[in-house]
């Protein structure tokens, strides 16, 4: 390296130059390429008939309506669930306490939980919700594990958007009277609100795109569930089983095609959160 | 003016180890202009938001002594803390409206404790913001966000958001002290019209405002109370060398 | 009154975390400790026969599949993603570094599972066709997983690049430091705890990553030599036989999963110990 800079450090640096630039390109062009690959593989297959319709001969044919409902479901019990937790969480650490043990040991939980890969998750979930509380498998297990899954990011990035809310806002609604709840409903959580939309639809990506942790615990049934006490296969799990299985790559890249797309539109939303967060730091 | 509001008795308060405030002993009558004055770093902040208990949101202090309010000491246990900042009002020295409407700002108090009616809180609202001589100029503009006030006009809000709270005690600290001349005057005007109904503590952002305003005045150096007495007095005729010198030195 | 209970409930709900954890950790304990205890840690982790149907639950051609995986997506992984964390934090004109945070973090959305298919589709005969042996393979797997971990290690290292102070960078530059120079001699040695927390929960992602190394790597028990010979990572091996295991094979599953948790734990211990630690020329 040291013989590099005495030959022409100039050189050099127009070298690397480019070669960090090329790094950025290429990364691009493989998140472009992904999702060319996937739309020109899948969209020709799309049809009303497919998002609407129940899948035939294993998935070979028909359409994917349950799966559809399925994911829908789970995401949404997931989020339901994880969300009051994360935000009461992030309210706890904010704004109810100062560092102690018991915050660190808040925050050590949650930042262990944001590490456990998701196969662990499903192992968990299997022997807990499944097998322990009996719960089979089902939409229910499958949404309570999701929501352990994705409670960090729900905790980090509301504490986050919560610390933006400016000191003096709360110094002025006790000032008026406030009590420490009536502060936080008031000022801090509207305040937040844009950074806690952005974690939650974060969160909802990932449970949308979750195939481990699902397969074990809500299980892989192909028809409609009835209730959240049946199990259901979610698009990614149906996605993984037509293309790993070899049942039918036409089939695998339609539901990737929807997968895919579903997951372009969660973040349009976060970014549309972020940017109300950025607007709202703005003005402040 | 028989009996006063505020009983502050060999009162010292400390950050960590750094004493803020070194017994002061002080009586702020009702229905007065009380004028807390002095050099900065004086505690005049610090002795005002202990009056309403603002500082029991800053980690590490310490308070010794009493502040009674109409006879009660306001730090014992059994004070409702929220209740007591209702009865005695803050405006701080940035103007500092919430990211809301206008009505919403001055609402915001009544809503607190869970006043609905909006024809009711209309009338409030429209009560404090002459009361603040802020009503004509926002009369049509209500559901703008306050923010889009001027700054004078955001301070005479948060004066108005305090009134709404028909409070007993109003709080002021350098209210003014980011506004031009004209919205200054204004302030003081309200301030002037409002002592007939409320106790008025206020820190001036200069010894003028300080001369102007003061019925009472109270002159702070590092945490010890040099003298206090009627503003006219004191400030023609102050006892103190320290304040005399505090004085002419702005006046000079 | 109201104010308490208020209180109470969300410090019930901010323990659900470490509750959580708590729970999780037993679980998985209860359910694969007999095991690793009658069979023996040792023969465990050092069998290197895994037959369920005759007992046999040796896990070290898992262990040496995941660590060659990870080695390999690490490979091709840091320096494309220092790279790009370089070129955000340093290069890129303000208009693109805005632009590359919503690219990378929808590279981070994509589903694995999605990865794992077009890596099955294109990398494996690709490797198959020119490189030899049956294409499903730890290069294959190495190379989505490279993939896979670019957010993380772009995001944290990005952060870790730009908390560096800008007066480091005026004093090498006032010295006649080209560029280049002084992101190599100064910045990056000041940005290096950061760094290498990106690079160590980064292994820990890759180390963890189910769906998209069972599709890819082949599954086979044997212990792989190459980096073109088939192989099996310890979640792999989890994520197949799940489905029907039972009984004592069941229990040997969710004893990989105690291995794999204790080393995930280990790697996110560490990372957070350098990520906790200021940068520091
Ligand atoms: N939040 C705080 N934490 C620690 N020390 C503080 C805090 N607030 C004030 N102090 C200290 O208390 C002393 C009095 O400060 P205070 O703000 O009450 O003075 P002041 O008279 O209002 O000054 P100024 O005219 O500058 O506003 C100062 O020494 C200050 O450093
Ligand atoms: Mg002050």
């Amino acid at each position: 390296m040291r013989r590099l800079w005495r030959l022409n450090p100039r050189t050099v640096d127009r070298l690397v130059g480019g070669l960090i630039w090329a790094a950025a390109v290429s990364t691009l062009l493989i998140l472009l390429f992904v999702i060319v690959y996937v739309s020109a593989n899948g969209f020709p297959r799309l049809s009303w008939g497919f998002l609407t319709g129940k899948p035939q001969n294993m998935g070979r044919a028909g359409g994917i309506w349950p799966m559809i409902v399925s994911t829908a479901a789970i995401s949404a019990m997931a989020v339901l669930i994880a969300t009051p937790v994360g935000v009461a969480t992030a309210i706890y650490l904010t704004e109810y306490t100062r560092e102690s043990l018991l915050t660190r040991a808040i925050r050590f939980g949650t930042e262990a939980l944001a590490g456990i890969p998701s196969i662990i998750f499903g192992l968990f979930g299997f022997v807990f919700f499944v097998v322990y509380l009996g719960l089979g498998w089902s939409l229910l297990s499958g949404a309570l594990t999701l929501s352990l899954m994705i409670l960090p990011t729900i905790v980090r990035t509301s504490e986050e958007a919560i610390l933006t809310v400016p000191r003096a806002y709360r110094e002025v609604s006790f000032s008026l009277g406030a009590s420490r709840w009536q502060m936080v409903t008031t000022v801090v959580l509207p305040g937040a609100l844009p950074g806690i939309t952005t974690g939650v639809v974060l969160g909802l990506g990932r449970t949308v795109s979750e195939t481990a942790a699902v397969i074990l615990t809500a299980g892989s049934a192909l028809h409609l569930p009835r209730s959240i006490f049946a199990p259901g296969r979610t698009m990614a799990v149906h996605f993984y089983i037509l293309a790993r299985e070899g049942l039918s790559d036409n089939m695998a890249w339609a539901t990737g095609a929807v997968l895919l797309l579903s997951i372009l539109l969660i973040n349009v939303v976060i970014n549309r959160a972020l940017v109300a967060l950025v607007r709202r730091r703005a003005v402040r | 003016m028989d009996r006063p509001k505020f009983e502050i008795r060999d009162l010292s308060y400390y950050y960590g180890s750094n004493r803020a405030l070194h017994r002061v002993s002080l009586e702020i009558p009702a229905n007065a202009i009380t004028v807390l004055f002095g050099p900065a770093g004086g505690g005049k902040t610090t002795l005002l938001r202990l009056l309403n208990r603002l500082n029991d949101l800053v980690p590490g202090t310490r308070l010794e002594g009493r502040i009674l309010l109409d006879g009660k000491d306001i730090y014992s246990p059994d004070v409702d803390v929220p209740a007591l900042r209702r009865r005695v009002g803050m405006v701080f020295a940035l103007p500092l409206p919430l990211p809301m409407s206008i009505l919403e700002n001055v609402t915001y108090g009544p809503r607190l404790s869970g006043l609905k009616n909006s024809k009711r809180l209309l009338e409030i609202a429209e009560k404090a913001l002459r009361g603040a001589a802020l009503w004509d100029e926002v009369r049509d503009r209500l559901h703008e966000p306050a923010l889009s006030l001027s700054g004078g006009q955001q301070q005479r809000l948060c004066l108005a958001r305090v009134l709404a709270l028909e409070p007993e005690v109003i709080l002021l600290d350098e209210p003014t002290s980011g506004l031009d001349p004209i919205s200054t005057a204004k302030v003081e005007e309200s301030l002037k019209a409002l002592k007939k109904n409320y106790t008025i503590v206020i820190v001036p952002h200069s010894v003028q405002q300080a001369a102007r305003l003061a019925d009472v005045a109270a002159f702070l150096l590092m945490g010890e109370l040099v003298e206090y007495g009627p503003g006219p007095r004191l400030f023609t005729r102050p006892q103190d060398k320290r304040t005399e010198d505090y004085i002419t030195g702005r006046f000079g | 009154m109201k104010e308490k209970l208020i209180e109470a409930v969300l410090l019930g709900l901010a323990l659900t975390a470490i509750l959580s954890l708590f729970v999780i950790t037993a679980f998985i304990l209860q359910a694969g400790l007999p095991l690793l205890i009658s069979y023996g840690p040792w023969r465990f982790l050092t069998g290197l026969t895994w037959a369920p149907t005759e007992g046999e639950f040796g896990i070290l051609p898992m262990l040496v599949g995941s660590l060659w995986v990870t080695v390999g997506a690490l490979l091709f992984g840091v320096p494309l993603g220092l790279a790009v964390a370089i070129f955000a934090a340093e290069y890129a004109p303000s208009w693109a570094a805005v632009a590359m945070r919503p690219a990378i973090q929808l590279l981070a959305g994509i589903p694995s599972v999605i990865y794992g298919f077009i890596g099955l589709k294109i990398l494996v005969p690709l490797i198959r066709d020119n490189l030899g042996g049956p294409g499903l393979s730890v290069l294959a797997g190495s190379l989505v997983l490279a993939v896979m971990i670019l957010p993380n290690v772009i995001a944290i290292s990005e952060d870790a690049i730009r908390a560096v102070p800008q007066t480091y960078r005026d004093g090498a530059l006032a010295l006649g430091a080209t560029h280049w120079q002084t992101i190599w001699r100064v910045v990056l040695p000041a940005a290096r705890s950061g760094i290498v927390a990106a690079i160590v929960l980064s292994m820990g992602r890759a180390v963890g990553e189910t769906m998209a190394v069972i599709m890819l790597v082949g599954n086979s028990l044997r212990l792989p030599i190459s980096p073109l010979d088939p192989a099996t990572t310890l979640t792999s091996n989890i994520g197949l036989e799940m489905g029907y295991a039972s009984g004592a094979h069941r229990q040997a599953l969710f004893a990989t999963g105690i291995v794999l948790f204790v080393l995930i734990m280990a790697l996110n211990s560490l990372a957070s110990l350098f990520r906790r630690r200021p940068a520091s020329a």
